[in-house]
């Protein structure tokens, strides 16, 4: 289908994307790379009036590291970007082995981080990664800047911690220390299709046994969960076995999760999927050791 | 209702017209320049039939509006099937040979994205091959003539080319 008519605006700044979208109230939108928001309006599921492209805020599309040694990633990197970028690579390869399960090439091309995290699908990937490396979100909106964690960010099935007229700018992280280890897994019916369970995951090793580790599962809930009693069971100081650890997790995992039913898959199987992954990544997070 | 002035380069020409925002790219190179290689399916960027290269890379011609791809260049499978696009050219005589298409409504997207491919990649194992064109549906072929056309195309182009 066609979308129905809008007005449209190729924002100059971020401010000014602001400014149209406070006085626009309710029918405005942020269009970024477009490629949910599109389909959306294509099936005339979303008609806005305006629409406020960010598209061209090409400062926004930096990848720096900070001076306290954090990466911040700006809004507007691509899907693309993120797996072709050496800095993403090295400093926080979770988004790195994440990338390569969203779509396919043609609309990593244009989709972007920001829009990801914005949408908030609850099968999508990136919301789970910034989830498990326990990231920042920054926001632009008519009353100056806020800063929100990203475990506080997510509130719904495509709702955020975002307020209308605000604009998420960046992402901000800590880079992986030597010592640290991520993983990712997820099932999906096809390449490139949004996930029926996944898992991103980051912790911290030492001789061989997790010390530290947080587990974020999406297309479980309406938002990625943090397994946290699986996640205590993968570090019980008092199992020095790994294989029991990960035996206990698989168990604890059912009272993380309570996944729903859907005509994809049913929640026992959602839960059934979610155990061999919890195996697949933490046994691949083990054998790689710490540091990728 | 409003319409915008919008200035694309198509094919190495630039062209201009006005057009309503909602216009997206597919139906302004099919409706406004009259390119119909490009094809329209889904229009919800699943199926593949309407990818472009804009600025060198695969974009969905649904999913981008018009009046977003203002300033930037275009190529079609019409710009692509001129001379001196190598790659595409070995693509399509692949594609004939092997078979790699029945009704051809998948086929124009399908080339545009394995040319991008091995612009990128020279030499994709078949497993690459599948993951870059899992972003395309074809209803006819069951794919693998496609794997096996693209496979070829790479062989005759690093023959062609002799050893780097
Ligand atoms: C066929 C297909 C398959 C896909 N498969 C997957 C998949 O497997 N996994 C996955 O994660 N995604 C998938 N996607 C979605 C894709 O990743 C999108 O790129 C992403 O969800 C949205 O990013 P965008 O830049 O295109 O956002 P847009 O579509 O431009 O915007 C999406 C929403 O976010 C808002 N928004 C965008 N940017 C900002 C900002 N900076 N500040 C505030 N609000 C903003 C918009 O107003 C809109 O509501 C798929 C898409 C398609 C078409
Ligand atoms: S018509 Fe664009 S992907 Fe199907
Ligand atoms: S050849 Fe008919 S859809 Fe692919």
């Amino acid at each position: 289908m066609k979308p129905a008519p809008f007005d449209y605006v190729r924002a100059e700044s971020v401010h000014h994307a602001v400014r149209l979208l406070a006085e626009n109230k309710d029918g405005a939108r942020i269009i970024a790379g477009g490629q949910s928001l599109m389909t959306a309006m294509n099936f005339r599921m979303s008609s806005p009036a305006l629409l406020v492209d960010i598209g061209e805020l090409e400062h926004l599309r930096d990848i720096t590291l900070t001076a306290d040694a954090r990466l911040r990633i700006g809004a507007l990197t691509r899907h693309a970007d993120l797996d072709a970028s050496p800095d993403i690579a090295a400093h926080t390869p979770l988004l790195r082995k994440a990338i390569r399960h969203v779509a396919h090439t043609a609309i990593r091309n244009r989709g972007t981080f920001g829009g990801s995290l914005s949408h908030a699908d609850p099968a999508s990937e990136l919301p789970a990664c910034v989830m498990a490396l326990d990231a920042t979100i920054h926001i632009v909106g008519p009353d100056g800047d806020r800063v929100v964690p990203a475990r506080h960010f997510f509130t719904g099935v495509h709702e955020t911690a975002l307020g209308a007229g605000e604009v998420l700018v960046a992402v901000e992280l800590d880079v992986i220390k030597a010592d640290e280890v991520s993983g990712f897994g997820e099932f999906a019916r096809r390449q490139g299709d949004y996930a029926m369970v996944g898992l991103a995951a980051h912790g911290r090793i030492a001789a061989g046994l997790l010390t530290a580790v947080d587990l974020a599962f999406f297309a479980v809930g309406s938002t990625p969960i943090l397994a946290r009693r699986a996640a205590a069971a993968l570090v019980d100081p008092a199992t020095p076995d790994p294989a029991q650890r990960l035996q206990r997790a698989r168990e604890a995992l059912s009272l993380d999760l309570d996944p729903p039913d859907d005509p994809q898959s049913s929640a026992a199987m959602r839960m059934e999927l979610a155990r061999v992954l919890l195996g697949r990544v933490v046994g691949d997070m083990l054998a790689r050791g710490a540091g990728a | 209702m409003t319409t915008m002035a919008t200035t694309i380069s198509v094919n190495g020409t630039s062209v201009t017209r006005q057009v309503e925002p909602r216009t997206n790219l597919v139906d302004f190179l099919r409706g406004e320049l009259g390119l119909t290689g490009t094809h329209v399916g889904c229009e919800h960027g699943v199926c593949g039939a309407c990818t472009v290269l804009m600025d060198g890379a695969t974009v969905r011609g649904c999913l981008i509006l018009a009046v977003q791809a203002s300033g930037r260049d275009v190529l079609t499978i019409e710009g692509l099937s001129e001379p001196g696009h190598r790659i595409t050219k070995a693509l399509q005589e692949a594609f004939v040979l092997r078979n790699a298409l029945q009704c051809g409504f998948c086929t124009p997207g399908i080339l545009v994205t394995a040319t991008e491919l091995l612009t990128q990649d020279p030499a994709p194992s078949r497993e690459l091959i599948r993951e870059a064109i899992s972003g395309h549906y074809c209803r006819c072929t069951g794919y693998h003539a496609i794997v096996d056309a693209v496979q070829q195309a790479a062989d005759v182009l690093a023959a062609t080319q002799g050893p780097a």
